[in-house]
């Protein structure tokens, strides 16, 4: 697929920071065979850029559909099947789209000791879906996480934003829920300019 | 009131500015190494005693004097910012309160190994860290702590930040060197070791965070100077991050040598009111747990294995009398079974087979013979992968099982779980709530 098939383009300040991140890593030539001209040709494959690149476009284009992977593996000269193992194997790339704020609840050890669970349990009543469900108004996508490094500011969840942004909320101890009423009231602000995913993939 | 090194920052108002940071004496220690003959420093590093700080605490400049010094291949410096082990939360401080120092230490060590390239390859999740790192990197290129020719000295070094996107394993060295080069994070087998062939198949150096942002203050201070402040082959002080049932969790800085009581009194406070000590895992989850009359153990390497664990990152979680041991280990196991990379089938299959039995056990339905299954689960796994991540599992799974045997046996017995649940069991969890 050349790029000019591709239907989707980064905008320009996404363009902007992905030239930056492959400028950062060296490039290595290798072949490549073309397959519609079965002719071999020279092409400087990027392929550590991929993980930074991936990130940067679930960012763009909402969630890592087969078509930003084949995007992506355009842009960096990579055999789709190079992009489609990595994008598999982290946690953190979307495969289906989320909600517009995807809700991220640690109950590792430390968090699972203080009330992490609770948290969680607290979180499934306030959206009104169970952990892995998207709310039916595309807002919400609650999950329960692996450790995020907070365990001495447990029980804590991560919020990504459908933008790429990722916050932490931290010390939300349970026997407080107006910590956690206040830190979603101030997501909720956060989320009034944004679109769902979704919306960013089809646009 | 101790000398504070890695942490001497933490208070200061925004010293991740460049300016303030100066103001501190940061990046003061870059003039006196460049006038220090290379291979000075690499012996100051090895009289520093300084211990790796991600978890193996291999000697750092044992592990520097093995980079090659007259090879023509290019080298790179890769520093492991992806702190993930359960329990674990120290790097983080430093990335995010102290970033210049990681930046002014990354300087020093590839001033001294020739090492033109680096890069901090933090998880993707720490974004704020990440924030934070990007705009230390651009302030230290614009006051030329970082590029071409660097105080004039005619060294280069160009430092950038590696966003990883969510995988444990590139914890593990050769797993991370396969994630900065955009693959699947599976750990390669060693030999060869990154120093001979790592990333993108050139000599490279992998230091954790702390390790680095150590090295400032054994360029300053001398190497002697920072093995005195610890004890014997385990130098310095370190940063200690407490979590789990105290009063006053967070990361504070104390001497190599201290003691888990010490930790838990002086700096955590004490465990909360109404809480007992009933165990505490010392330096990360793949640790062995230990039971309180193991309190007095000194953190260091060999002092934690006489104790029958290990220091690991130095991050001590603390249980209490309410936890139940065996829902512990379930929640533990299903970790490393969602982390393994798959690569090895007694690590793929053996930490989802433990997490499922351990499991039974918890939601009532475990078998006698099963203790026993799961101790040669265990012996089946260790040792016999490419990495050890396997071993993470093995080793507590075996521990909890040998510490608190009777409450294995009375969860079988009785075939329920005699402690209140974490959830109420409305929805699906990892973890069987059933009790």
């Amino acid at each position: 697929m050349s790029q000019e098939e591709s239907g989707l383009k980064f905008s320009e300040e996404a363009e902007r920071q992905f030239q930056d991140i492959i400028s950062r890593y060296p490039i290595f030539p290798a072949n490549k065979i073309d397959p519609k001209t079965g002719e071999e040709e020279k092409k400087d494959q990027r392929l550590a850029a991929l993980l930074p690149a991936l990130l940067l476009a679930q960012g763009e284009f909402g969630y890592v559909s087969i078509e930003v992977m084949d995007y992506i593996a355009q842009r960096l000269n990579l055999e789709p099947a190079k992009v489609y193992s990595t994008a598999t194997f982290y946690t953190m790339y979307n495969k289906q789209p989320v909600g517009k704020c995807h809700v991220q609840v640690c109950t590792t050890l430390s968090c699972a000791l203080r009330g992490g669970y609770e948290l969680m349990e607290y979180l499934e009543d306030k959206f009104g879906i169970r952990v892995g469900e998207t709310s039916a108004d595309g807002k919400w996508t609650l999950s329960e996480v692996e450790c995020l490094a907070s365990c001495g500011t447990a029980p804590m969840f991560q919020a990504t934003f459908s933008d790429g942004e990722i916050e932490y909320y931290e010390d939300l101890d349970m026997s407080q829920p107006q910590k956690v009423e206040a830190v979603l009231a101030q997501i909720n602000r956060r989320l009034e300019g944004l679109r769902t995913p979704k919306e960013m993939h089809d646009a | 009131m101790e000398e504070k090194f890695l942490s001497r920052n933490f208070e200061i108002e925004k010293a991740y500015n460049l300016d303030i940071f100066e103001e501190h004496g940061g990046y003061s220690t870059l003039s006196k190494a460049f006038s220090m003959d290379t291979d000075t420093i690499i012996s100051e590093m090895k009289k520093s005693n300084l211990r790796g700080r991600g978890g193996a605490g291999f000697p750092t400049g044992v592990k520097w004097s093995f980079m090659p010094r007259d090879s023509d291949k290019e080298k790179y410096l890769v520093i492991n910012a992806d702190e993930g082990e359960p329990g674990t939360f120290k790097d983080r401080y430093i990335m995010e309160l102290d970033p210049h120092r990681l930046i002014e230490g990354c300087v020093i060590t590839a001033y001294t190994l020739g090492l033109r390239t680096g890069y901090i390859f933090v998880r993707g999740e720490l974004q704020h860290a990440i924030r934070r790192l990007e705009r230390a990197i651009k302030q230290a290129y614009e006051k030329g702590h970082l590029g071409k020719n660097i105080h004039g000295k005619g060294f280069d070094f160009d430092l950038y930040v590696h966003s990883s996107a969510g995988a444990y394993i590139c914890g593990e060295e050769t797993g991370l060197i396969e994630g900065l080069e955009g693959k699947p994070g599976q750990p390669r087998m060693k030999p060869p070791f990154p120093a001979i062939v790592g990333v993108f198949g050139h000599p490279t150096l992998v230091n954790n965070v702390e390790t680095i942002a150590s090295v400032p203050f054994i360029i300053e201070r001398g190497g002697d100077f920072w093995a005195s402040l610890g004890i014997e082959k385990n130098g310095g002080p370190k940063l200690f991050g407490l979590s789990g049932m105290i009063k006053k969790p967070g990361v504070y800085e104390a001497p190599c040598g201290i003691t888990v009581r010490e930790l838990l009194e002086r700096f955590g406070g004490g465990m909360l009111d109404g809480s007992d000590l009933k165990a505490f895992i010392p330096g990360g989850s793949s640790c062995a747990i230990l039971k309180p009359d193991a309190l007095d153990a000194q953190m260091g390497i060999e002092t934690m294995r006489e104790a029958g664990s290990s220091m690991g990152t130095g991050c001590v979680t603390f249980i209490d009398h309410t936890t139940c041991m065996v829902r512990l280990a379930t929640r533990l196991a299903h970790f490393y079974h969602h982390e393994s990379c798959g690569q090895c089938t007694p690590c793929r299959e053996g930490t989802g087979w433990a997490y499922k039995v351990i499991n039974s056990i918890e939601a009532g339905r475990g078998r006698p013979e099963e203790l026993e299954l799961l101790l040669d689960i265990c012996d089946s796994i260790q040792g016999n992968t490419i990495c050890a991540h396997g071993d993470s599992l093995a080793i507590p799974v075996r521990s909890y099982i040998k510490t608190f045997t009777e409450e294995f046996e009375d969860h079988i017995k009785h075939q329920r779980c005699p402690f209140k649940p974490w959830r109420t069991g409305k929805s699906k969890s990892k973890v069987s709530s059933a009790a």
